[in-house]
């Protein structure tokens, strides 16, 4: 039976049974997550544990062969164009032209997305204000900290005013007031315009306590719940010490 | 949370429906950002521009006296080399154009750049279309400003009181033939588009089958050096005949070749040889397009390529067919 969740009902993002393999390893065995509208949901894993992985099947860079993935109640696979409209990405590499300005690159993506001119250079020019960097839209990026272009990325990424927002360990090499000033933004972001968010690091102390936390190890999802209830599974006192414990490895935070 | 039943077909909450103009933006801002690209990369613009006419200047000057060029068409008269190679000096703008865009796809991969453009939400298909198309227009910039600066080094030339040249000179008049390349600019348009997309497109599904490039040396000794020299870019076929059955084969056989020839009569308001040529060429089995006397092997050929390499590119990256999944593809390194 054909059953098809409306926008407004539907969760943001919904993972379930999906897993990938290259040719001889498993890079995801059966994942299942879920992101609600105006929910944090931090993806907590090592390097290598499959998060890249299961964001390059969530922007479908290749499809998912077992599974379902549905952005806003769009499956993925079957619906390409609606679900990828709905979804907001900033990916851990560095995607700006570094010889365009701000302006230029945001232009570039209102274009990928079919918005015309007169209406993306409206969005542009709100979406730089919503990061603080509205007065430096004729700058080339080349001229910009690591953490400025990180929140010219997320002022990309809003664009086309997504319902989910994927941020692939957007704080990776920034220094701490860049850090937390990227958070911050996102953090708003959730809260202000009830935007569902996956964000994949392996830095624990970006975990807020209400947050909802799902740790990816080798492929598999290990927990799947609050941060209140992952401290009782784990019978632990802090997060680092949880999941030391429940994936095994000597040391939790890899930095 | 209750899920809504709808009848099949039924579209729930659909965003803004992408149409024709949603198209022609995507499009246009893809090959906007890429002549952007191209021009802030000031040193590529200069070093694609000198290649051909160091070519030109040098090695066609060289290559004059020795190599005698005969009346073969288009050409309704003697030519001289510098004449002859200026297609296959056009052709190789857009070969080295192909192969760069190609690295940068690779590079563009890697640093995630291609992956801003796939997480788009038109079709792939489109997407890397409009990538294609992109880089011909670059190559075509490339293209008549080399031959913008060719035509102003023929008639710089003709000035100089070679007594050769003002044998060929007066020869020209004396036919009556106007210099070819006025209209020929115009002309040659579509054959210059063509050839772009089929190497472009050839370089597209190198882009997906690659994974590291090395550095731009592996692409020149294994790719462009072997298209370009063996093609009728540097010598007439016949000319290769007659020193090598087996090397001219292999210049037939190089689709690079068509692209030269196509240029050749593209120059000339033509799109292939007379017919008389071409039974020629039907006598050799290797003829099967003979339209209103006009030998079409040349388009064919390259039509045919173009769609070739454009649909394994396409099914490369596919994403649910292709090779980058398999691969484990871009970015898949953390």
């Amino acid at each position: 039976m054909l059953q098809q969740a409306t926008e407004t009902e539907a969760p943001t993002l919904v993972v379930s049974g999906v897993s990938h393999r290259f040719d001889d390893y498993l890079a995801l065995d059966n994942v299942s997550l879920s992101v609600p509208r105006g929910a944090f949901v931090v993806l907590l894993g090592l390097n290598g544990a499959g998060k890249s992985t299961l964001f390059s099947l969530i922007t479908r860079l290749y499809d998912n062969v077992s599974g379902v993935i549905r952005i806003l109640g769009h499956d993925v696979r079957r619906r390409p164009t609606a679900a990828l409209q709905r979804l907001g990405v900033v990916f851990q590499s560095r995607t700006l032209d570094q010889d365009l300005t701000l302006k230029q690159n945001l232009m570039y993506h209102a274009a990928l997305h079919g918005i015309g001119r007169r209406e993306a250079k409206q969005r542009c020019q709100e979406a730089l204000e919503r990061v603080g960097l509205a007065d430096r839209q004729h700058e080339k990026v080349r001229n910009l900290s690591g953490g400025q272009a990180r929140r010219v990325e997320i002022a990309r990424s809003l664009l086309h005013r997504p319902g989910c927002l994927l941020l692939d360990e957007p704080t990776v090499g920034l220094d701490i007031g860049s850090r937390e000033s990227v958070v911050s933004i996102v953090r708003k972001l959730v809260a202000e315009q009830d935007l569902g968010v996956l964000w994949a690091t392996h830095l624990i102390d970006e975990i807020a306590p209400n947050d909802v936390i799902v740790v990816l190890h080798k492929g598999k999802v290990l927990f799947n719940g609050t941060v209140p209830e992952f401290l009782a599974t784990t019978g632990s006192d802090n997060i680092r010490t949880g999941f030391r414990k429940i994936t095994g490895t000597a040391n939790g935070d890899s930095q | 949370m209750t899920a809504a039943a709808l009848p099949a077909g039924t579209i729930a909450d659909e965003p803004n429906r992408l149409g024709l103009g949603g198209y022609v933006t995507c499009l246009l801002g893809i090959v906007w950002r890429e002549v952007m690209r191209f021009l802030h990369q000031r040193e590529r613009f200069f070093s694609a521009l000198v290649r051909p006419l160091i070519w030109l200047f040098i090695f066609a000057a060289g290559f004059r006296q020795v190599l005698g060029v005969s009346i073969i068409p288009p050409y309704t008269t003697y030519v001289l080399y510098e004449t002859f190679v200026m297609p296959g000096l056009v052709g190789m703008i857009l070969l080295f154009n192909a192969m760069q865009s190609s690295l940068s796809m690779v590079y563009d991969r890697e640093t995630g750049a291609m992956r801003t453009l796939l997480v788009s939400p038109f079709p792939r298909s489109f997407l890397l279309l409009s990538k294609l198309l992109g880089g011909v227009f670059v190559a075509l910039l490339q293209a008549y400003v080399f031959l913008f600066i060719a035509r102003l080094w023929e008639a710089w030339t003709w000035s100089n009181q070679d007594p050769i040249l003002t044998n060929i000179a007066a020869t020209w008049q004396q036919f009556g033939v106007v210099d070819p390349h006025l209209s020929g600019y115009l002309t040659v348009l579509p054959a210059l588009i063509l050839s772009g997309l089929m190497l472009g497109s050839l370089a597209l599904f190198m882009s997906s089958v690659i994974k590291q490039l090395e550095n731009f040396a592996g692409v020149m000794n294994f790719v462009i050096f072997p298209m370009f020299f063996a093609s009728s870019a540097l010598y007439p076929l016949w000319r290769i005949k007659e020193s090598s059955i087996l090397l001219y084969e292999i210049c037939r056989l190089n689709p690079f070749t068509h692209a030269v020839e196509l240029i050749r009569f593209g120059l000339y308001g033509q799109i292939g040889p007379p017919a008389e040529q071409a039974s020629q060429a039907a006598a050799d089995g290797w003829s099967f397009a003979v339209v209103n006397g006009i030998d079409l092997t040349h388009l064919y050929v390259v039509v045919g390529c173009t769609i070739f390499f454009l649909g394994a590119a396409v099914y490369a990256y596919n994403p649910s067919k292709g090779l980058i999944g398999r691969r484990g593809g871009a970015g898949a390194g953390a």
